[in-house]
């Protein structure tokens, strides 16, 4: 039996229930952002000392899988907003089909991720033992996904750093780091999101969620923003770097 | 004294029939309760496991130094030992002591609540500690760390070949359950008090506890990242903190100590809070300078997260950062000074008795006393660079975790044990038991200032023979501090079961928790209860049976027959 608008023994009014839960997830975020902190000044303090490594491993990432992916982000804190709207004004049907809508969007960035990552790792861009910034364009029939005109770009813009930083290949490293831990974390965060979600969908599927009582999906819904809001500081810290050519 | 007894004419006193500790039996009742004082009794049990692990590490350090030769220990089994006395004492004893256990148990008492804003993230962040302390506990049995407390980089992620991955992961992990406890307090202050329970009727116990949680809330999540991009580093070879990549391992040091200094206010505070409602209640008047007691709480907060560089005036950041620096620390004594001018203030005219909860806040004035102002000694950039990494530290610090936070912490459990278990606990002994740690303490850890002074380095297991004298004055106190340990471990576990017993407001004191019976029902209150007056007024309250001179009229239920 899951509890649908019950008030819990600890509170008095429904109203202070709800207060309760909007604010602990609002602190709760706080102490999200200053998670991220920490790596993100790990990362402004590193892409300020070592910028043409940054600059270098920024311009290897897909511009292409993470624009589709911040386009499929942002689409899905929309369909996350449908389903708390759908909530608040009791469209009891629409909340799982809005529900699906988001787990799905988020599913697409999982995918899209995992081909990024995969590629990745092909192309020895992991830090670590093999890693080697140069590995595409000395090996260039291993990295078949990237065009020839691609491939001269990069080769051009790895001599040009080379000569700026003798030390690239270390440094590159740090971007790299930077780059996994940040969107791995971000990915974590995902998941973590996805399970709420499925556990939102399978509640309001048995009509859970009304007017009087909606807060785990306005809840649940803040988090999957500040989610969405994370990826779009990654996605120009890691991906624009030094585009403007 | 005004605690000498006339109670043998008054009714003999009786727990309530039901209450929290006999709701419901069985192990599951107890695992799986989502009620607050359940679980501040599971993490008093806890707690007090790693406690005694920690202090068997110090005791281990401290007869190795009996001898300049080190008899005892060789140089790797020796740093092993002061890591993992340092990593238990400050991330599994220190942190949850007072918070998790007192703090849990007493704010919604406090405030008029039923219970904790989340019971059920209160129960997990219980498991969470649990699991990081399993952790932990693995990588001492499988050997060890021997990075210092502080998991200084590159040694920690590169060169150290013992156990750190998992004690780093463990620690990343109880993180986490500080995150929650402090998160839950604030909600619950924010969101459950009582009607007529304003935030200035706040005793100042809660106020240092909201202070606390917002350094929980703000800093523990920089821990967190930091030590789970070390744990990276070390297993899967991420370079921000290992120089061979470029990586900066003074930025390690920055990040840690963002945390680890407010994590000495994590500690602090909430022994403060407890001190602040042991003066009032032992001199039989309203605090002084409530406000301003209140708002240093905040100050100390705030300023504290503000003040770090300080661990660092040796590792080459700029001068002007540590002249910065050096002024922050200077600035953050304000606000404890304040506190403690305050908490002299109120004894002054007051009517003073010596139970067992006052000697120890009497100790706690004395001795935080030295360790603050000690802390000036080492924030001052001249002083520093001679007595850095000697025992002149491990003293301050030890007089602030030792002398402030666990006297505080003693003197609260004392205080309330009487609410916690309904029994009183024998107040004799216990008197003695506080006279005996605070000789063993200032024996400990009062010649380590003069080692310190000397010169004598910390984190080595051998030294020069001419300190032995002051090691082994160190080591003897070490010795009647472990006895002043064992003591109230004893006889507050046989109070509990067999202690007089003792009625729902004892001493008596003015907070909301002492208007409900002892031991308190599951839900707290009967029924909810409306605050009609100011916190620590004793002459308004004739609930309390005191006299308008504010002299006890009733018997304290224990005696000194």
């Amino acid at each position: 039996m899951h509890r649908t608008g019950a008030l819990y023994g600890q509170f008095n009014t429904l109203e202070q229930q709800k207060d309760t839960a909007s604010l602990g997830m609002w602190i709760f975020l706080v102490t999200e952002v200053m998670f991220f902190g920490g790596i993100m000044l790990a990362y402004t303090i590193n892409r300020h000392t070592y910028f043409h490594a940054f600059a270098m491993g920024s311009n290897t990432l897909s511009l292409k899988l993470g624009g589709i992916n911040t386009v499929v982000l942002l689409a899905s804190s929309f369909t996350m907003a449908m389903a708390v709207w759908s909530s608040q004004v009791g469209k009891q049907k629409l909340i799982p089909m809005f529900l699906t809508l988001t787990i799905i969007l988020g599913f697409v960035f999982f995918g899209i991720k995992y081909v990024e990552y995969a590629q990745k790792f092909h192309h020895h861009l992991v830090p670590g033992r093999n890693f080697d910034i140069a590995y595409c364009v000395n090996n260039p029939s291993k990295c078949e996904d990237i065009d020839a005109e691609d491939m001269d770009v990069e080769r051009k813009e790895i001599a040009a750093a080379m000569a700026a930083d003798p030390d690239l290949n270390a440094h590159a490293q740090l971007y790299y780091s930077a780059y996994f831990g940040m969107t791995g974390l971000h990915a974590l965060h995902m998941i973590i999101g996805a399970c709420l979600l499925f556990w939102l969908l399978r509640n309001s599927l048995a009509g859970a969620y009304t007017p009087v009582w909606n807060t785990p999906v306005d809840i649940v819904g803040l988090y999957w923003h500040f989610v969405d809001i994370v990826w779009i500081y990654l996605f120009p810290l890691l991906y624009l770097i030094d585009r403007h050519k | 004294m005004s605690t000498t007894s006339i109670a043998t004419t008054g009714p003999a006193l009786k727990l309530p029939e039901k209450h929290y500790l006999n709701s419901s039996w069985g192990i599951r009742s107890w695992l799986l309760t989502t009620d607050h004082k359940r679980i501040a009794l599971l993490y008093l049990a806890s707690v007090t496991f790693f406690f005694f692990i920690g202090g068997f590490f110090a005791m281990m350090i401290r007869l190795n130094l009996l001898t300049p030769s080190g008899y005892l220990l060789n140089a790797d089994t020796y740093n092993r030992m002061f890591t993992m006395h340092g990593v238990t004492m400050v991330f599994f004893f220190l942190i949850p002591s007072i918070p998790a256990i007192l703090g849990n148990f007493l704010i919604p008492l406090m405030v008029g609540a039923k219970d904790l804003a989340f019971p059920k993230i209160n129960l997990l962040s219980w498991y969470i500690y649990i699991v990081g302390g399993c952790f932990t506990l693995y990588s001492m049995v499988s050997g060890g760390l021997d990075t210092g407390w502080t998991f200084y980089t590159p040694l920690s992620t590169v060169y150290s070949n013992s156990a750190v991955a998992p004690a780093v992961i463990g620690v990343f992990i109880t993180g986490f359950s500080s995150i929650l406890t402090g998160l839950n307090f604030l909600v619950t202050v924010h969101t459950m008090r009582a009607p007529g329970m304003t935030w200035f009727r706040l005793p100042l116990f809660v106020w240092a506890h909201y202070a606390t949680s917002v350094v929980m809330i703000l800093g523990t999540p920089v821990i967190a990242i930091t030590l789970g991009l070390a744990a990276m580093e070390r297993l899967f070879g991420l370079g921000f903190f290992n120089p061979a990549m470029g990586g900066d391992p003074i930025l390690f040091q920055h990040l840690f100590w963002f945390y680890s200094h407010p994590a000495v206010y994590i500690m602090i505070l909430p022994a403060m809070g407890v001190i602040s409602e042991l003066i009032p209640t032992f001199a039989r008047k309203k605090l002084f300078g409530y406000h301003f007691v209140a708002a240093a709480s905040l100050a100390i907060a705030v300023i504290g997260f503000v003040v770090w560089a300080h661990h660092m005036f040796l590792t080459g950041q700029s001068t002007y950062a540590a002249l910065a620096f050096s002024f922050l620390t200077f600035l953050v004594a304000i606000p404890s000074a304040i506190k403690v001018f305050n908490w002299t203030a109120t004894l002054f005219g007051g009517s003073i008795s010596f139970d067992t909860p006052m000697l120890y806040a009497f100790g706690f004035l004395g001795l935080f006393l030295i360790g603050g102002l000690t802390g000036l000694f080492l924030g001052c950039l001249g002083i520093d660079m001679h007595v850095h990494d000697t025992y002149f530290v491990v003293a301050h610090f030890h007089y602030i975790m030792v002398g402030g936070a666990v006297m505080g912490y003693l003197g609260g459990l004392h205080f309330w044990w009487p609410k916690i278990t309904g029994r009183m606990y024998p107040e004799w002994l216990a008197r003695i038991a506080a006279f005996v740690l605070f000789v063993g303490f200032n024996l400990t850890f009062f010649p380590q200032f003069v080692l310190g002074y000397l010169g004598m380095p910390r984190r080595y297991h051998v030294y020069p023979p001419e300190f032995q004298v002051y090691n082994v004055m160190s080591t003897a106190g070490a010795s009647i501090l472990a006895v002043g340990y064992l003591l109230p471990m004893v006889y507050l576990t046989w109070a509990a079961f067999f202690g007089k017993v003792a009625g729902d407001n004892p001493w008596p004191a003015t907070g909301l928790e002492w208007k409900t019976p002892s031991p308190p029902p599951t839900e707290n209150f009967e029924v909810t209860p409306e605050v009609t007056w100011e916190p620590y007024d004793f002459h308004n309250r004739p609930d309390l049976g005191l006299d308008v001179a504010g002299q006890s009229q009733l018997a304290p239920a224990h005696g000194d027959d």
